[in-house]
Order: structure tokens, then sequence, then C-alpha cells
């Protein structure tokens, strides 16, 4: 296995999906090519670190802007 | 910035929104508004539809409060609404073209290595993402994706959805859900590693 193809069995690999047979290969090949491995390790940070950052209770979102409070006000009103 | 810190008493809120109580409508409008405008605008992309979504959202659960159970969180709950009513938005509409995103993949040379030496992120990822300008960062680069990736990344990793329903809400096949979100995992990466990777490698 070549790094271009680890690259391609990447998102299977991380969800666990990739065949046995493919994932003895693209161990063997991790295990070789650290290149490929920092490029895995931040390959799953970038998941985590989305995750993260757009979590639904965080309060860094900024603030509602005040016309659409007073249209989703007035709406309510309406209905 | 109005404060969104945890309502100590969302019983309290809710029993208000359900006798109707205006200034109820409002604090909830302006406690949880923004993070909700935040979360439509990155399923959507733009700021119209955004706002529509979140006023959608907003009527239909003052209209459902009865639907509410109290043991749910209302940020929760109102998430949950606000995205279903991003989705509406993205199924009505027309698709645009895709944009490219080669610049941001790896590149590999002749004999299939990678062109690039990917430099280590030394820091581990709870304490890299403790810090609020990375969080707010990897926000910033999210927004940054092409238009039909970043959706796909979002409702994937972040909204938690599987490949069958973002393909059905998107009108893709499963398989170009996936080749999407692989891509567009892989441009995010490239975005954040010029922040990420170690001073010292």
């Amino acid at each position: 296995m070549k790094c271009r193809e680890l690259a391609d069995f990447l998102m299977d690999y991380v969800s666990g999906e990739l065949p046995q047979e493919s994932r003895a290969h693209f161990e063997f090949h991790l295990s070789k090519c650290k290149n490929c491995h920092a490029y895995l390790v931040q390959y799953e940070v970038t998941i985590k670190a989305g995750k993260i950052a757009c979590d639904e209770m965080s309060d860094e979102m900024g603030a509602i802007p005040d016309e659409l409070v007073k249209a989703v006000l007035a709406a309510r009103q309406k209905t | 910035m109005a404060s969104a810190a945890p309502v100590d008493n969302e019983s309290t809120l809710v029993a208000q929104l359900r006798a109707g109580d205006e200034q109820a409508f409002e604090q909830v409008v302006r406690l949880y508004g923004g993070r909700l405008l935040a979360v439509a605008r990155r399923i959507v992309g733009t700021e119209e539809d955004a706002r529509d979504a979140v006023q959608d959202a907003f009527l239909n659960a003052f209209k459902s409060l009865d639907r509410f159970e109290g043991n749910a969180k209302l940020s929760t709950w109102l998430h949950r609404i606000v995205v279903n009513a991003a989705l509406m938005k993205l199924r009505t509409r027309k698709r645009k073209p895709e944009q490219s995103i080669e610049t941001l993949l790896p590149g590999f040379l002749e004999d299939g290595h990678h062109e690039e030496r990917f430099k280590s992120w030394d820091e581990p990822i709870d304490q890299l993402m403790e810090r609020a300008e990375n969080r707010e960062l990897v926000r910033k680069q999210i927004d940054a994706l092409p238009e039909g990736y970043r959706t796909v990344l979002v409702l994937r990793d972040i909204e938690g959805l599987d490949t069958e329903e973002t393909a059905n809400v998107l009108g893709l096949s499963v398989n170009a859900t996936k080749i999407r979100l692989h891509r567009a995992r892989q441009a995010l990466r490239t975005l954040l590693a010029p922040h990420f990777r170690s001073a010292a490698s």
C-alpha cells in the first residue's frame, strides 16, 4: 500500500469499516511511515476539533441581532 | 453580548412560556438565539436562510411547548428544532455547482508518496481546544470550506446525522456523500495545520 492509497482508506479505517485484509495492509504501512502516521493523527484531531468548537452548549457564538429578535416576536403574535 | 449562562430555573422559564408570558419569549430568543443562528448559518451558509431558519424554529418551538419534556435541556431541544428548520431550507434549495476543493487536498508524488512532510501536532486535542481562540479558529475554518463540503462535514461530524440522512437531505448518493465528507475533513486539516503544528518540529 502506498501513501496515496492510505489517504483514500483513511475514512473507512477511522470508522472501523475497512475490511480485515486492507486493514492489515493499512496498519503495516502505518507502522513504517511516520508521515502517514502524523497525517492520520491530524485527521482524527480535525474531526474532534470541529465537534468541540461547535458544541451546542457553547455561548461563544455571538448575540442574535436585535431586528431578528423583533421579527420573531412579531411573527409569534401573528400566529 | 447577551449572557447565555445556563438558566438556573429552566422549568420556571418553560412554565412562563406555556402561560404565554411575553417577556419569557423575548428572554428565550435573546438567550439562545445567538447560538441557534450560528448553527443555522453553518448548515445553510447564507445569512438570509439562516435567519429564516431561526425564526421558523422559534415559532415551531413556541407552538409545540407542550411537547417539550422537562427532563431535556431547553437548549438541546431548541438546537434540534433549528437543525430541522435548516435542513428544510437545504431541501428546498436549488443545488449550486460544486466548488473546487483540490488545492486543500494532499498532493502526491508519482511514486505515491505524500508531497508534503507533515509536521506533528504535539499538543493534545483537549488542551488545544481548551483555548477559546482555537475554538474560534476552528469554527472560522469550517465556515471557510467550500459550500457543498462544509454542509456535509457539519451534518455528519457536528450534527451527527448518518451518511444516508445526509445524502437524502442534500440529494446526493451515499457514495458521493462519503467522498465529500472525506475531502472536507482533509481540507479542514489543511486549513488547521499552520495553526496547530508544533513550533519545535
